[in-house]
């Protein structure tokens, strides 16, 4: 990873605008190696221009440019669980990781998961993507009381 | 899960030393806070400096220093200088290991091994440091006052 700091002061959260979704494309392309438009503007309806309080689809800008963007959603009674944040994506320009942008990104969802009255936050990381998990070990995030299971349907 | 004595050794002294940067600890200090022979931190020591985590200081008032970036060095490093978790329950060395009950029951440990060495990858011991913070205020919180203590 590089180290280029964009943040700072002049960083600004903010929920996505449709004018933003082509960098978000570009910002997820670049870390997965796939454009998926269609994705992103099925997420974009569902998640940003309903403006619920539920569901939230964030960006953080700099110097004009969107460096990256977190999306998430209160799901209530999810596996016998009560109402909580959850954070389904996020990703950060390359160029401008280490500079605080997803700290930032992170604080703001959980902001909006309690002015939705839930407590607790949680996410689902793949085992091998260590560069995610030890940001949200370094958030404070702990272990949950589940284990996902999956099976090979074959 | 448990982990050797010597891997254990390790993940104090490194983390003693991260919380001190640019500061040295003597061996002595650390045996006496865990209780255990200098000798055989001595050894757990060497390995770490050659590891390049923490270099040794001489002198007077020679010790220990951190040497390695905490924010990168993650618990599975540490632990990887001194066990291979994986190679302790996922292999067959046991000749009941290649009966049909001994792989399917290492197929499960091998899961519980994955999952702990995630687990290890995924903490830094500057993620380590804030929750040893954290626990301390929490562990402060729950102290019962002096004076309520002896009214009960």
């Amino acid at each position: 990873m590089t180290e280029s700091p964009p943040a700072g002061a002049d960083l600004r959260v903010r929920p996505v605008e449709a004018a933003d979704l082509d960098q978000v494309i570009a910002i997820d392309a670049d870390i997965t190696g796939k454009t998926k438009p269609d994705y992103w503007f099925e997420l974009f309806h569902r998640y940003g221009a309903s403006r619920s309080r539920q569901r939230l689809f964030l960006v953080a800008e700099a110097g004009g440019d969107i460096q990256g963007f977190i999306i998430g959603e209160v799901r209530d009674w999810e596996f016998g669980s009560p109402p909580c944040g959850w954070v389904f994506g996020i990703s950060v320009r390359p160029g401008a990781r280490l500079a605080g942008v997803a700290t930032r990104l992170l604080e703001a969802i959980c902001t909006g998961f309690r002015h939705a009255g839930v407590n607790e936050v949680r996410t689902l990381i793949a085992r091998d993507n260590s560069l995610v998990l030890s940001f949200f070990r370094s958030q404070g995030m702990m272990a949950a009381p589940f284990i996902p299971l999956e099976k090979d349907l074959r | 899960m448990k982990l050797q004595i010597s891997t254990s050794l390790a993940l104090y002294s490194v983390l003693e030393f991260a919380a001190s940067p640019g500061h040295q600890v003597s061996a002595a200090d650390i045996a006496a806070k865990y209780k255990v022979s200098t000798h055989h931190l001595a050894k757990v020591l060497r390995e770490l400096v050659r590891a390049d985590i923490i270099e040794s200081t001489r002198g007077v008032g020679g010790g220990y220093r951190f040497r390695a970036n905490a924010r990168r060095l993650t618990l599975m490093d540490v632990i990887d200088l001194f066990e291979d978790i994986g190679g302790r329950t996922g292999g067959s060395r046991h000749p009941a290991g290649s009966t049909d009950v001994g792989r399917a029951l290492g197929v499960v440990l091998a899961e519980i091994d994955d999952i702990a060495k995630a687990t290890f990858r995924s903490i830094t011991i500057g993620t380590m440091l804030k929750l040893i913070e954290r626990q301390g205020r929490a562990g402060e919180k729950t102290q019962i006052p002096p004076k309520a203590a002896r009214r009960n």
